[in-house]
């Protein structure tokens, strides 16, 4: 069973490649967010599969979870900072014929 | 007594995430659910003014929408493999942004029907303007699947009155 | 009984990565950032329940105390996923959509941008 949950993980591995095919040519900065959430979940995961390999389970799990709790809150806060950034981009737009 | 049940809660999740049952552990298990129900005890149960009855009703019918809910998921993954495998599956993609109102009243009610339109076949929330959603929908397909059924399931759960007012 | 629940937790690891498949090509395939968020956001989802349930089955299947709770501690990362995912996958639409870009559409002759609804 060791060498089928090894064979998960390089399976696992590979399909985060076309992800990170997206990370990199993605067209919009929200795309490579996305790419880099869906990554790091699956970084869970492979954690877990990890600790099964080498049968240390127990500690592995305390590691994805704290994984995916630092994942979760960094997609939220990209996500709330490119929403700053719009909002700020339109409050300056509409300011700025009155300045000028 | 809310302070007692999410300080309850709060050490329970200790105890399971730490695995260590000696007297050192668990005492500051103790001290750190304290600490933390003392500072935050307030964000957990919004609405306290509901009975114990009103709760043990959610709590009673939340199973089954919890089951009908997973099946869904399936579902939309299912639908997911298709679109994305199959050679012509992107002839059926047509993606198109749906508004609709809701007639649910409670915050948390809303937050439960945008997350559960999200992971239902085809469908994401995209934003909550007041009472309006808007929610975008990958082929016309799914779009026609958002027919009130899960509005209906999480009314029946969570606010009891609003269906008897429509009886 | 050990065979059997290696068979249980084998199936749903596969299922689980070949849902993970379909996540993985329609991020490369679909046309726009909306479809392909629908695609991270469900396929996601439920493989990570999947094999994180398989990988629960394989550890409680021999039966000490101790690992029954490691099976509950991955389930319980399992909740916080099926928990956190959509929220996520929420933000980061309504980012994309106030940010204004545009949805890729297909039928514009008859549809309009939004069409409105009576009920959900």
């Amino acid at each position: 069973m060791g060498l089928f949950f090894t064979f998960v993980g390089i399976g696992l591995f590979a399909l985060m490649l076309p992800i990170l095919y997206r990370l990199i040519v993605g067209p919009t900065a929200i795309d490579r967010i996305v790419a880099v959430n869906v990554i790091g979940t699956k970084t869970a995961v492979l954690l877990v599969i990890v600790g099964v390999i080498f049968k240390q389970v127990g500690m592995f799990v305390d590691f994805a979870l704290a994984y995916a709790l630092l994942n979760f809150i960094g997609s939220l806060a990209a996500a709330r900072y490119f929403h700053r950034v719009r909002q700020d981009r339109e409050a300056s737009s509409i300011k700025a014929p009155t300045t000028t | 007594m809310y302070r007692l049940l999410i300080f309850i809660l709060i050490l329970t999740n200790w105890l399971i995430f730490s695995g260590i049952f000696d007297v050192f552990h668990i005492g500051l298990g103790v001290l750190c659910a304290g600490i933390v129900t003392w500072i935050s005890s307030d964000l957990l149960f919004e609405n306290r003014s509901k009975s114990i009855r009103g709760r043990l009703r959610e709590m009673s019918r939340l199973p089954s929408y919890l089951v009908w809910l997973l099946w869904q998921i399936v579902l939309a993954n299912v639908y997911m493999l298709k679109l994305a495998l199959s050679p012509g599956g992107l002839e059926e993609v047509s993606p198109r942004v749906v508004r609709f109102k809701t007639k649910l009243e409670s915050d948390f009610a809303r937050f439960v029907l945008a997350q559960s339109i999200t992971l239902t076949p085809g469908t994401v929330t995209v934003k909550i303007v007041g009472d309006e959603f808007y929610v975008h929908a990958i082929s016309k397909a799914a779009a026609d699947g958002l027919d009130g059924t899960m509005e209906g399931w999480i009314a029946h759960v969570y606010e009891p009155e609003l269906e008897e007012k429509q009886a | 009984m050990s065979f059997l629940i290696n068979m249980i937790s084998g199936a749903l690891v596969l299922v689980g990565l070949t849902f993970f498949l379909a996540a993985a090509v329609g991020v490369i395939r679909f046309p726009d950032f909306y479809t392909r968020m629908h695609a991270a956001g469900k396929g996601d989802t439920l493989s990570t329940i999947l094999i994180l349930l398989g990988i629960a089955v394989f550890t409680a299947g021999n039966f000490s105390v101790d690992n029954l709770l490691i099976a509950v501690k991955i389930m319980a990362i399992a909740v916080f996923i099926m928990l956190t995912s959509p929220t996520s996958t929420h933000a980061l639409m309504q980012a994309g959509y106030d940010d204004g870009i545009k949805p890729f559409e297909k039928e514009k002759e008859d549809e309009i941008e939004t069409e409105e609804k009576p009920t959900a």
